[in-house]
């Protein structure tokens, strides 16, 4: 490719910063805080390098048997435990799917608690808020490895971790979402002598179901695949299979499974986000 | 004041209840409909996930008995022997999560820096190859759709137990979830400077140096506080599988039922994540401030 080149002179170039000072002027101010925050980075990272025993020698030699490991996972190929892995599959699904759906029942009340226009009280609304936090703040694994111990191996254990987990982060959510409503179907029924609870049914929860389950949808996208993983600590699915055959070195199971796991998330995020769109788009149309 | 009802006659009224019934009849069948599909999809999913409602009623109790038995014996009047009874290995704990927001601060880091290089050529507007632009995407998004914890199981096996694994899974996972926004920042940039660069004759590191990178930067810095903040909880878990950071101890102590670190830990990482969530909203928000003055 042919590009035209505008040739400047020096004393052109000398010309036109004689013109221009303020824009040829490096800032040296600006200059030294950008080098001081490299600096700074970079010296952190270093001294990480060092607390966290990285080496040049474990790096060489764990990327030559990462690269081994490639090499024996193709083809990937599940052997004769593909029923077992299909079954996992669902085990996954349902995870997500009651997961999701137990999660959001439970924190619909907590959503409407956790709003100020619908709770006047601020002390209420302020300790809902902060439960949902703490909730918020444990991840989905850590609640997984408490309802393994609490009810035992299996699917189950999962369902709760990611139901608990779904808690906290959809109950912010609807609260948010429940805030920015439009005020004046309240009015109206609360005018018409409706009592608080008749104006929540009637004015609030037709206004926020769309999007609501939008959002329903959205973590269901996300959960399933959380819910790939919570196995790792025993609570069933795909992740049970995976972190077993890691540990046994089956690796072109392994890259089966991790196949499987794309593919699932990819099938769901489709699925999901037509059906989101459509609801989406016929709220849109009502209102 | 006096309202005036019209009153409808008869036929004109019937028509009119016979529309609204027919009207509310089809709302009605498509909720039926929809809460149908629903509940089929519950008891295929309650069958799938082997949901036994009785199990967890029966277990209910024990739900309850371990929250109320992980929360410590606090009395007034022996508070401070009390707090340091629960909080025994303050210390080693303290030096843990140190190592956890290391792990994460690497994690974000590198998996930034690769997200940077990578952006550019995932970019619509920069790189019109579409070979180049695809590859970049697709590798992008394997880095970012398996979960870091499965990255962490893989290369625990390769390169030994520690921390290190970890923070190459976060790096990995990081660089695949920054690429992604990164690219999205970089298609949404003014093209005005990169066609002054191009046409005074850059090359393209030079025009994306130049014309691009001091457009996104706040940007960039941004998106990768926030990324830090979800780094610093998965970096908790990563010792879960033997990656480094709290986790280990936090899975020691619930597997082993020591009820009283299992609170003691989970408490210090919340309270770290929401110390860490407050200080990156607030250099975020400068962030923004300095976007907005220019």
């Amino acid at each position: 490719m042919n590009r035209a080149r505008i040739a400047i002179s020096a004393a052109d170039r000398a010309r036109l910063a004689a013109a221009h000072p303020a824009l040829m002027r490096t800032d040296p101010k600006s200059r030294a805080i950008t080098g001081a925050i490299v600096v700074l980075g970079a010296a952190l990272a270093g001294y990480g390098f060092w607390r966290l025993d990285f080496s040049l020698a474990r790096i060489g030699s764990g990327l030559g048997q990462l690269a081994h490991f490639v090499t024996l996972m193709i083809p990937p190929d599940p052997g004769t435990q593909l029923p077992l892995y299909i079954h996992a599959l669902g085990e996954t699904l349902s995870i997500a799917f009651l997961g999701t759906l137990i999660g959001a029942v439970i924190a619909l009340p907590f959503g409407f608690l956790a709003a100020r226009t619908v709770v006047r009280n601020p002390f209420i609304h302020f300790l809902v808020r902060r439960c949902l936090d703490i909730v918020r703040g444990i991840d989905k694994l850590i609640w997984a490895l408490i309802y393994v111990t609490v009810v035992g191996l299996g699917p189950f254990a999962g369902i709760l971790a990611i139901a608990t987990a779904s808690i906290g982060e959809l109950g912010k959510l609807f609260s948010e979402a429940i805030e920015a409503l439009d005020r004046k179907p309240e009015e109206g029924v609360l005018s018409t002598g409706g009592s608080k609870a008749e104006a929540v049914r009637f004015a609030m929860l037709p206004q926020v179901l769309p999007v609501i389950a939008s959002q329903m949808l959205y973590y269901f996208e996300s959960n399933a695949r959380q819910s790939t993983i919570v196995g790792i600590v025993g609570a069933g699915g795909l992740g049970l299979h995976l972190a077993e055959q890691i540990r046994v070195l089956e690796w072109q199971k392994v890259s089966f499974l991790i196949l499987m796991m794309l593919v699932m998330v990819a099938a769901i995020d489709f699925i999901s986000s037509r059906l989101r769109f459509s609801i989406i788009g016929k709220s849109r149309m009502e209102a | 004041m006096a309202h005036a009802v019209t009153i409808l006659p008869d036929e004109q009224i019937a028509a009119l209840a016979r529309r609204y019934d027919e009207a509310v009849a089809m709302r009605r069948r498509h909720s039926l409909m929809v809460a149908a599909v629903i509940g089929v999809c519950i008891a295929l999913a309650s069958w799938g996930g082997e949901v036994r409602p009785g199990v967890f009623f029966a277990n209910a109790g024990r739900l309850t008995n371990y929250f109320w038995s992980i929360l410590p014996t606090l009395h007034w009047a022996t508070l401070g022997k009390d707090l340091a009874d629960w909080y025994w290995n303050l210390d080693g704990w303290l030096k843990l999560l140190f190592d956890t927001i290391l792990i994460a601060y690497l994690g974000t880091l590198i998996g930034g820096i690769g997200g940077f290089f990578l952006c550019f050529l995932a970019s619509a507007n920069l790189v019109k190859n579409p070979f180049i632009r695809l590859t970049a995407r697709r590798f992008l998004e394997f880095c970012r759709t398996v979960p870091e914890i499965v990255f962490a199981l893989l290369f625990v096996v390769a390169f030994g137990l520690g921390a290190m694994p970890g923070v190459m899974a976060l790096a990995i996972h990081t660089m695949g979830a920054l690429g992604k926004l990164f690219a999205e920042v970089v298609e949404n940039i003014d093209m005005n400077p990169v066609e002054g660069a191009t046409a005074s004759g850059a090359s393209w590191p030079q025009m994306v140096r130049l014309a691009v990178v001091p457009q996104v930067l706040s940007n960039f810095a941004s998106y990768g506080l926030l990324r830090f903040e979800v780094n610093v909880r998965e970096a908790a878990i990563m010792g879960f599988v033997g990656a480094g950071g709290i986790g280990q101890d936090l899975i020691e102590a619930i597997r082993k039922f020591y009820y009283s670190d299992v609170s003691a830990i989970l408490l210090l990482i919340i309270l770290t994540v929401m110390i860490i969530d407050l200080l990156t909203e607030r250099l975020r928000h400068r962030l923004i401030g300095l976007e907005v003055e220019r």
